[in-house]
């Protein structure tokens, strides 16, 4: 079972210091605006890696740039409690200790599996495929935490690229060496989030829930990705002339979209109401934590910031049975500690109030 | 300027050294000035000569105190094999071995369009002609396993390969490593590579 045991942070957006205990299991946390639930929310979200939920960097993270931050947690996994460390000073970007050795992102993706839904996620199927295709690398990265090295990878490999475009540079050996890496680096993108959406697919269908299923395909514009490694090599060093004239690589895995199709309607994710969207996320969310189960044994830690705006008694109630049938830690805010009420004994409860939180009873 | 800002001076300039830090800089000039004779002395007389001597071989990009570095004014070390290298660093590092007796290419960095260094900054031209130059049989590219280094590697391996033979460093398990602690990407390579015992 994966949930962090403790938490500490220093120095990290609101809070000067706060050192937290918790168990596994749902946690809600109320307070009012500005408090600071979802600066603790952001803090857990750097135990996964990347930037965290607010895709922030690590200056960003703290009003002291000199002195920097420093968030530390003691992680229960499959096996042994890990001690992770984090911290930034100066503005660099965040170093990582596990068990006091340094670690990689990599490292840190094996042992802790984090996923979130935002507000700013509210209108993830109907904004630019970019918040979708997000959304589709994290859930991928939960399955394959190499998925993230793949990602970085082609991206640089496609900037080169894309600044020979721009530059109108002629060197084929050159396009040729960067599409190679493109090549690679894609082909085990695509074949990553296939076997991601295959495993959540499954885990949607064969489960008995309050939560809409969603038929999930992957789309690329104008023709289809080629997925082999050999084939989108071609295909890039065919589509060198018009890349030329566009400025920028058309063809590959940075241009696939993730489409949602709700089943039970029987249409188009984007077209469905403000709150059936969100259940949509719910829903795909819960897919992937059980799927994990299916797959590593162990739930994903889930990060739901205010979750309850958008849902009825009913689905809240829903939400909360199934994170606990899950067995997931799920960090949950809300203004008011009766929007957890259905949660009961089964939570714990904590009171965020300026810089201090407070555990309560239900 | 007073003998006070001079020593602040000093701190500042070595603060600028990679590995150091304000602290660590203040702490190496204290230490220097205590011991004047034994370390201060000889480092200021060796870092004028260095500063009016080190300069890059013309031949392979190493640094040197001469126009061509020792390594290729040496007879010995004309094997016909050619090591790539990044930056002197891994020269050095190729060097500390004791296991390679060819001479180097030192490119001096890796392509990249976004920072401006292309084909020709690498000096790429002049491997080419230290091929036939030098009789050159073998181009060993050890670059670094990045994407700029892999594409570099790419781009020389297929400039070179219809004239001469290009390899490149073996990627597996580490001397004294534990598969447990190898990344994926390292055990698979290393698979991929596999040998008989």
């Amino acid at each position: 079972m994966l949930y962090l045991e403790s938490i500490r942070l220093a120095r990290f957006r609101s809070y000067s210091a706060l050192s937290l205990s918790t168990q596994s299991g749902p946690i809600a946390i109320f307070g009012s605006n500005g408090t600071g639930k979802t600066n603790l929310l952001e803090a857990v979200s750097l135990f996964s890696p990347g930037r965290g939920m607010r895709r922030a960097s690590a200056a960003e993270m703290t009003q002291h740039r000199a002195e920097g931050w420093s968030v530390s947690g003691l992680l229960y996994g499959s096996d042994r409690p890990r001690d992770i460390a984090m911290r930034s000073r100066d503005g660099a970007a965040r170093s990582l200790r596990i068990d006091e050795k340094p670690a990689t992102q990599l490292d840190l993706g094996r042992l802790s599996r984090v996923l979130w839904l935002v507000p700013s996620m509210d209108r993830l199927w109907i904004e630019g495929a970019e918040g979708r295709r997000r959304f589709l690398d994290r859930m991928t990265l939960s399955f394959h935490p190499a998925h993230g090295e793949s990602v970085l990878g082609y991206e640089k490999a496609m900037r080169e690229r894309n600044r020979l475009l721009r530059d109108g540079q002629r060197d084929s050996g050159w396009y040729q060496a960067l599409e190679a890496q493109m090549a690679k680096a894609g082909a085990q993108i695509t074949a990553n989030r296939a076997a991601a959406l295959t495993k959540l697919i499954s885990a949607q269908n064969f489960s008995e829930t309050q939560f809409p299923t969603a038929r999930l395909t992957l789309t690329h514009p104008d023709i289809p990705l080629p997925v082999t490694e050999a084939d989108l090599r071609h295909a890039l060093a065919d589509a060198r002339p018009k890349d030329m004239a566009a400025g920028r690589s058309r063809i590959g895995p940075h241009r696939v979209d993730l489409y949602g199709h709700y089943q039970a309607k029987d249409c188009p994710a984007y077209d469905c109401s403000t709150g059936e969207q969100k259940a949509l996320l719910i829903s795909l969310i819960l897919a992937n934590g059980r799927a994990l189960v299916a797959d590593t044994g162990s739930p994903p830690i889930l990060l739901l910031d205010e979750v309850a705006a958008h849902l009825d008694p009913d689905r809240r109630a829903a939400l909360f049975d199934e994170i606990c049938a899950l067995g997931s830690q799920a960090w949950m805010t809300g203004t008011e500690q009766s929007l957890f009420d259905a949660l009961g004994s089964r939570g714990q409860y904590l009171r965020v109030d300026q810089q201090s939180i407070t555990h309560v009873r239900a | 300027m007073s003998a006070t800002s001079d020593i602040e001076q000093l701190i500042e300039i070595m603060s600028r050294l990679p590995g150091l830090g304000p602290r660590s800089a203040r702490r190496a000039v204290l230490h220097l000035i205590r011991k004047r004779s034994q370390l201060l002395h000889p480092l200021s007389e060796t870092m004028a000569t260095v500063a009016a001597t080190a300069r890059e071989c013309l031949n392979c990009g190493n640094i040197s105190t001469q126009d061509l570095c020792e390594i290729c004014t040496s007879n010995v070390r004309q094997t016909g094999q050619i090591c790539v290298v990044e930056d002197v660093s891994d020269l050095w590092a190729m060097e500390r071995t004791g296991m390679f007796k060819g001479r180097y290419h030192v490119l001096g960095g890796t392509l990249s369009a976004l920072d401006s260094v292309g084909p020709e900054e690498l000096g790429l031209v002049r491997l080419e002609g230290r091929i036939p130059a030098e009789d050159v049989k073998e181009v060993i590219l050890a670059l670094n396993a990045t994407v700029d280094g892999m594409t570099t590697a790419h781009y020389i391996a297929d400039l070179l390969e219809a004239r001469v033979r290009v390899t490149t460093l073996a990627q597996g398990v580490p001397v004294g490593g534990e598969l447990d602690y190898l990344d994926d990407g390292t055990i698979g390579a290393a698979l991929a590579a596999r040998r008989p015992v």
